[in-house]
């Protein structure tokens, strides 16, 4: 939580700064009141640690996560392996945490990615106002109407080689990774961009959006240091929300086999081997979809009580 | 009224031919091109003779003047063959088209009769123990991975209860009402658990709001009964959002549907358009997608409509001010 709130800095000094700060310490307090939130919070933070060291305990269990072991397949759970082995004998503890490490990258990235360019347009749009505002709020209904599982399927087949891109990038082993974040970004930045759109169009009316034309600032200056500040907590609540959409579109498009390809792991297209196996091992696609199910409730419990305490007024939707 | 219609219809007509162009561009960057597929099926076919078929068919012509081509055909009502089915792509459309009807509209209807009391019954007891377990399964609803659930509830009723087929609209040989309708079951349940958390929450949302106004303490001042105030006075005004709202979502309920219709391996539009882009079917695709795109927009147009019906407050005569 590093945003700030608008004009402390620049315009009278420690008062506001003080009054800033106790406000930041309110909406503190009421999102712990929010004890989902809190809880997930809590469990996303862990979730991530514990994906992050990956490396660290598979060093630590002497197991090697990607070693294929036909002797041992479909085990149960055991000292050795907690929650057993998949199809090819491989422990399906560590597969999963470095599966919740991509799809948490990918959740994170894409969702970032996809706010940056939504505050972007939507500030654009709501300073100058204007035919720019009505062509690129067009867009962005345009965008939001489109059926977009389809519209991503086909983004996902399309050859990159058709795309001149250069071959080196093609060749790529995390080619599939970036693809994903880039076709999830294109069409993620919606929400962004009408929210702070609309907030912008109200903060370019007050006081010190005035001031700061009439000392000549100029409108980028007044975009990214003025009116930004004063809209951070939609694009805070929205990016938090939006890293859950993103993990759940990411592993439909990896199970679809069009999102990453293995040898990555990811929780998606762990399924999609789970999938074909449910006759003979059908606890194998239980851990993967609990992966995201737990992941994806927790953003947007998260979210919500984001929500809650940085605009009160708004009834969740 | 009919003016507003007209403008939005011409609008969406718009936003159509420009998505026309892009997802014909973008079927065009998919990988490989119906020659390259005439070559895999008869090896004997030397470089040349690709080149002569490529321009024979005109597929080595600039981007637009192979849509320009397309369009003039389409328009013409020639939407060409589909190449996994080997028949025209409209014949082929239309049954995988009556069963996603089915699916949605039998979810939809479910999603409602679900969303609607609960969201009425959480928004007039907000905070108490009901409403915290609504909310709950509301966020599980949005939260749980559609394809993961179709998956669990195969394993669960198909695999080890045995009592639900896992797949397919009828059994092979079979077909009479009882067997298609076993089969829709496990479908509809996974798509309407795909909706109905989206929808209970708007209904709540939107109840909570109306119930704040000061038009429902003056009913109730005036010694309106509890039910009264409710259905009468709040539920209808209630309604006009979450009408709108629902309507706009119909994107994202085709894209639900797309993937229970894989899951199952129910021979919907969504399976449909998902086969032909796996299989290169590139006609099929491309009218299976702006299909659906159109779907989508008037779905969108009917969301105004109902808003401006529903809420006489709105007009539309100058010609939609607002959006």
């Amino acid at each position: 939580m590093t945003a700030r709130p608008a004009g402390g800095t620049a315009k009278d000094g420690g008062r506001q700064g003080r009054a800033a700060r106790s406000l930041w310490g309110l909406l503190w307090r009421r999102f712990l009141d929010h004890h989902l939130a809190v809880a997930s919070g809590v469990l996303l933070i862990v979730l991530a640690a514990l994906a992050m060291a990956a490396p660290l305990i598979e060093a630590a269990s002497g197991i090697d996560a990607k070693t294929v072991d036909l002797f041992n397949r479909f085990q149960g759970p055991s000292l050795g392996h907690p929650l057993g082995t998949d199809e090819l004998g491989r422990d399906l503890f560590l597969r999963l945490l470095y599966g919740g490490q991509v799809s948490l990258f990918v959740g994170f990235v894409a969702a970032l990615v996809s706010a940056v360019i939504g505050t972007v347009i939507g500030l654009w749009a709501g300073y100058y106002g204007g035919r720019l505002d009505a062509v690129l709020m067009r867009l962005t209904d345009g965008v939001i109407s489109l059926p977009l599982l389809p519209l991503l399927i086909v983004l996902a087949a399309v050859d990159l080689n058709k795309l001149g891109l250069p071959a080196a990038l093609i060749e790529d082993e995390n080619i599939s990774l970036y693809r994903i974040i880039v076709i999830i970004a294109l069409v993620g930045w919606t929400t962004v961009a009408r929210l702070v759109r609309g907030a912008a169009l109200t903060v370019r009316e007050r006081e010190f959006v005035l001031a700061a034309t009439a000392q000549g600032a100029s409108g980028f200056r007044i975009m990214f240091v003025h009116i930004l500040p004063n809209v951070v907590s939609p694009i805070i609540v929205a990016t938090t929300l939006s890293v859950g959409s993103v993990i759940l579109l990411e592993s439909i498009l990896s199970f679809l086999g069009l999102g990453i390809q293995p040898p990555i792991p990811s929780w998606g297209n762990m399924l999609t081997n789970a999938q074909e196996l449910i006759w003979t091992a059908p606890e194998l696609a239980f851990y993967p979809g609990m992966g995201i199910f737990i992941t994806v409730i927790a953003f947007n419990f998260l979210g919500d009580g984001l929500q809650d305490a940085l605009d009160p007024r708004a009834t969740g939707r | 009224m009919s003016r507003f219609v007209l403008v939005r219809l011409m609008e969406s007509m718009i936003v159509l031919l420009i998505m026309s162009f892009v997802i014909y561009a973008l079927v065009g960057l998919m990988p490989g091109d119906p020659i390259d597929l005439m070559i895999n099926s008869d090896p004997k076919l030397t470089p040349a003779d690709a080149a002569r078929l490529r321009e024979f068919y005109g597929i080595d012509k600039p981007l637009t003047e192979r849509y320009l081509a397309w369009l003039i055909a389409v328009l013409g009502g020639d939407f060409g063959n589909s190449r996994l089915h080997a028949r025209p792509v409209l014949d082929v459309m239309g049954p995988f088209l009556v069963n996603s009807v089915n699916l949605m509209v039998l979810s939809f209807v479910l999603s409602l009769a679900i969303a609607l009391p609960a969201g009425i019954y959480a928004a007039l007891n907000p905070h108490s123990r009901t409403d915290h377990a609504i909310n709950l399964l509301c966020f599980a609803g949005i939260s749980i991975p559609v394809f993961w659930l179709a998956l669990m509830l195969i394993i669960t009723f198909s695999v080890i209860l045995g009592v639900l087929p896992a797949s397919g609209v009828a059994t092979v040989g079979g077909g009479g009402f009882l067997d298609r309708a076993m089969h829709l079951i496990l479908p509809t349940v996974t798509l309407t658990v795909f909706s109905v958390g989206h929808y209970t929450r708007f209904v709540r949302a939107s109840m909570m709001e109306t119930l704040r106004q000061d038009f429902i303490r003056t009913a109730r001042a005036k010694g309106a009964g509890r039910t009264r105030v409710v259905l009468r006075h709040a539920l209808r005004n209630a309604l006009i959002p979450v009408v709108t709202i629902i309507a706009l979502s119909f994107g994202t309920l085709f894209s639900g549907a797309l993937i229970t219709e894989t899951m199952f391996a129910y021979p919907g539009m969504g399976k449909m358009i998902y086969d032909s882009i796996m299989g290169s079917d590139y006609n099929l695709a491309l009218i299976g997608l702006l299909f659906a795109t159109l779907l989508t927009l008037l779905a969108n147009i009917g969301a105004d409509i109902a808003y401006a019906w529903l809420d006489p407050r709105i007009s539309y005569k100058q010609g939609g001010a607002s959006s």
